[in-house]
């Protein structure tokens, strides 16, 4: 059988899905018989490879980065999960979506809340903008799978890998896959 | 007292004639999903959600105001009624801001469970955003409209079992909202009688106690149940 070329992208998010990832603990193992993984933030890869068979996307798309970067990881994957709340939802990356724009998030954290030299990072081409709308992913590309948790625990992991390894499209209901929270 | 018969997704029930089709199918063991309905209070059929398809007719009909009618066909669960749902609870999460993880209902919430019990892995429409007012200016609750739906179960139950009304509604459309005594803050109040069965209706944690963290909201129905028991059957079930 052709090895599964797995990906991870971490966007908008905490990283928690990551490490809920992480806590899949031995089945790693067995997943890394029959899939590799072409990028990461746990890997050491800087460009998103083309051909991946599946990728994981954490996070909301909350700047422009995140923006550009969906764009090229839809463009060169075959199946996107959505992974967790904030990718499903926006969830807490988008809570200051009420406020109307980036400016009074800015305004609050590095003006307002500032202990010593209060300035609104900017450096073009190095740090990424925030756009004024915190967005799903699914708002912005088309997205094949969602799996739904703040974090989504291991098992949900597993059980939607593991469907996808056989070849099938997870079909995820009931309490312990899509609560969201 | 008369006796209807009627069919329930194609199973023979019988009720008593004052009965809503929601009633009769309860007692048969027949799950219909409901959100602003709340036992011991009277119906709204505001939600929608226990809409059910009634043979010859293509209206739909709210199950919890609608009386059941000898030889009524009912269904409950078609794949129309299925889809609609979803849409439903789709809206009610796109129109405020329900975010499950930092809520202190997250467990213990009945618009969560019906996202799950209607396969809602995703909404599907676009999310509102709106600007809402929390109020934490009572001693010891508080009310975040962030997580309202507007079941007006609060209203019901502090006007009707209470018999305070310090709840009402403020505002048309998406727009609305729930406000205490003239939209004044909570702790100001001066009909609330800091009861607290607002709290224990509210299906979301848009009334919670104050001091609870994230999950940790639990609720106490059994106690609108005693009053409502105490007050219809004059039985004090301590």
């Amino acid at each position: 059988m052709e090895r599964l070329k797995l990906a991870t992208v971490w966007l908008g998010g905490c990283s928690g899905c990551h490490m809920s990832f992480l806590d899949l603990d031995e089945w790693l193992i067995d997943l890394s018989q029959v899939a590799d993984l072409v990028y990461s933030p746990f890997i050491d890869v800087k460009e998103y490879p083309e051909g991946v068979d599946v990728v994981l996307v954490e996070g909301a798309i909350a700047n422009e980065d995140h923006l550009e970067t969906i764009k090229t990881v839809r463009s060169r994957s075959n199946i996107l999960v959505s992974f967790g709340d904030c990718a499903v939802t926006g969830n807490v990356t988008a809570l200051r979506n009420p406020l109307g724009s980036a400016e009074p998030v800015l305004q609050r954290c590095y003006l307002e809340a500032a202990d010593i030299h209060p300035q609104i990072p900017t450096e073009p081409g190095i740090v990424p903008a925030l756009l004024n709308r915190v967005q799903p992913v699914h708002q912005v590309v088309t997205v094949d799978v969602y799996l739904p948790g703040c974090p989504p625990s291991a098992d949900r992991i597993r059980a939607v890998l593991e469907s996808l390894l056989r070849g099938e499209k997870p079909q995820l209901a009931g309490r312990e896959f899509i609560k969201f929270g | 007292m008369s006796v209807k018969t009627l069919t329930v997704n194609d199973r023979f029930i019988s009720a008593r004639e004052e009965e809503t089709i929601l009633e009769a199918a309860k007692d048969a063991g027949i799950h219909i999903p409901t959100l602003c309905y709340l036992e011991g209070v009277s119906e709204v059929g505001a939600c929608r959600l226990c809409l059910v398809e009634i043979a010859g007719s293509n209206k739909l009909q709210p199950a919890c105001v609608t009386k059941v009618v000898e030889g009524m066909e009912v269904s409950t669960n078609t794949p129309r009624l299925q889809q609609y749902r979803r849409t439903i609870v789709e809206m009610l999460f796109a129109e405020g801001n329900h975010i499950c993880s930092v809520c202190v209902a997250n467990g213990n919430c009945e618009l969560q469970d019906l996202a799950i019990e209607t396969g809602m892995t995703h909404v599907r429409l676009e999310y509102h955003f709106p600007d809402r007012q929390v109020d934490v200016s009572h001693d010891r609750f508080g009310i975040d409209r962030n997580r309202c739906i507007l079941c007006t179960r609060c209203v019901r139950v502090c006007d009707e079992i209470e018999g305070a009304h310090t709840w009402d509604m403020a505002g048309r459309g998406t727009n609305s909202y729930v406000i205490t005594d003239l939209d004044r803050p909570w702790g100001t109040s001066s009909t609330c009688t800091s009861c607290g069965k607002c709290v224990n209706a509210c299906p979301t944690g848009a009334l919670f106690y104050r001091g609870v963290s994230v999950g940790e909201m639990k609720r106490d129905r059994a106690k609108l149940d005693f009053l409502m028991t105490a007050r219809e059957k004059k039985q004090w079930n301590v």
